[in-house]
């Protein structure tokens, strides 16, 4: 009876969560609004759905691979966001008068001018235009250790 | 490119987690399924070749635990923020893109620092500058330079609490001294 | 425990609803890739009630591959969109 009551009242967490993800893509303005309200609630609903499972299932066998799912999840969900993120403000997909700080802007704009005005292919591992990041693919083979740590 | 060898002592730790998926996936951590596990995984990390993630050498799973809990209760609050503003504020919505910069310059420790940071809701990393180490953050609902600086302050915490988790000892060292002089 | 998994499923009906909308609607193809990820987000909610509700455990090994099908499209997509732009 009581496990019955966990499980729901996780079951119903979960899909709040689900719910906020929802209603934050049909009401935030820019695409990187929408983005907090997609992928991070998600976070929180998949380990109350997972935790709901696993209440109900009793085993201890289970939690491994519930743990791992959850695992994977918390790896992937920053880097997608991340690339999602890299590609809408560099493709001008914000609308700046969201911002009320933008400290990202010059930075990307003299990257940018320093990238037009030196040859494709040069070394611009020093502009914040190809620093890190899993756009960093990019670089040469030669510039740096490659950053799989964001893999 | 050149692939140079890498001593299985920096893979040790990607072969144990390999391992343990291999575990996971069979739901069954019999002998039989490890070691086949365990050979599977050795085979996977050197055909699929992957530069070495540099770790830190040092781990306190002391100071791991109330990180977990501490970012399990900011998870839930900051969920339930992002409902909330999703339904009150909705398309009135004000963000802002803060510059933070990081004390410690390991490439491990950024990335869990902007993990970290990432997974939390209301902000989220849009790029790194890997030279300076500074993380530039989209952040939700920041109306002003105060919520910005609470903003910063509190991704310096989280990158002191990582650092005293798994940070290199130079940074440990540093992150003392600066505790100290407060 | 009915009504519970009849609230549940509607609350994630009503949440595929408005992600669905909002990959119809766009306006950009990121925005679409956003939504159809929270589609996918839910789908793996969905096999979650399911396994719950009929106390079976078949759809486990789905869930970790929604999650990764997920993350392997939204990356995919980003990194086409930095490219051609």
């Amino acid at each position: 009876m009581v496990q019955d009551v966990i499980v729901s009242v996780l079951l119903i967490g979960g899909a709040l969560m689900s719910l906020a993800a929802g209603i934050g893509l049909t009401r935030f303005p820019d695409l990187l609004s929408r983005m907090h309200a997609a992928t991070k609630p998600q976070v929180l609903g998949l380990l109350l759905f997972l935790l709901a499972l696993a209440v109900e299932n009793g085993s201890w066998v289970l939690v491994p691979i519930l743990v791992l799912c959850w695992i994977f999840q918390l790896l992937t969900s920053p880097v997608s966001a991340h690339m999602v993120g890299r590609a809408g403000y560099r493709t001008r997909h914000l609308q700046r008068e969201l911002l009320t700080l933008d400290e990202l802007d010059d930075i990307v704009a003299k990257a940018a001018d320093e990238v037009d005005g030196r040859a494709a292919g040069d070394d611009r591992a020093r502009t914040a235009g190809t620093a890190g990041s899993p756009a960093g693919q990019d670089d040469s083979p030669t510039a740096g250790p490659p950053d799989r740590s964001e893999a | 490119m050149s692939r140079q060898r890498i001593p299985l002592i920096t893979e040790l730790p990607l072969v144990i987690w390999l391992v343990l998926v291999w575990g996971a996936l069979w739901q069954d951590f019999s002998a039989g399924t490890l070691v086949f596990g365990a050979i599977i995984a050795y085979v996977v990390v050197n055909v699929f070749y992957l530069p070495p993630v540099e770790l830190t050498g040092r781990f306190n799973i002391l100071w791991l635990i109330p990180f977990i809990g501490r970012f399990l209760v900011k998870l839930v609050a900051a969920s339930a923020e992002v409902f909330w503003l999703a339904l009150t504020r909705g398309p009135r919505l004000r963000n802002a893109v803060v510059a933070v910069e990081l004390r410690s310059h390991s490439d491990f420790l950024v990335t869990a620092t902007g993990h970290a940071i990432s997974l939390i809701p209301g902000s989220l990393v849009l790029e790194v500058d890997r030279s300076t180490s500074t993380l530039y953050l989209h952040c939700l609902n920041v109306t002003s330079s105060e919520d910005a600086e609470v903003v910063r302050r509190d991704v310096l915490a989280t990158e002191a609490w990582l650092v005293r988790i798994m940070g290199t000892r130079a940074d440990l060292a540093s992150l003392r001294a600066e505790e100290a002089r407060r | 425990m009915t009504t519970v998994t009849y609230l549940v499923g509607g609350i994630l009906g009503i949440a595929a609803a408005l992600a669905l909308y909002r990959a119809v609607r766009g306006p950009s193809i990121l925005d679409r890739v956003l939504a159809l990820d929270v589609v996918l987000a839910i789908i793996g909610a969905a096999l979650v009630l399911d396994m719950v509700v009929n106390r079976h455990l078949d759809h486990l090994i789905l869930l970790v591959a929604v999650s990764l099908i997920g993350f392997v499209g939204s990356v995919t997509v980003a990194r086409f969109v930095t490219d051609r732009k």
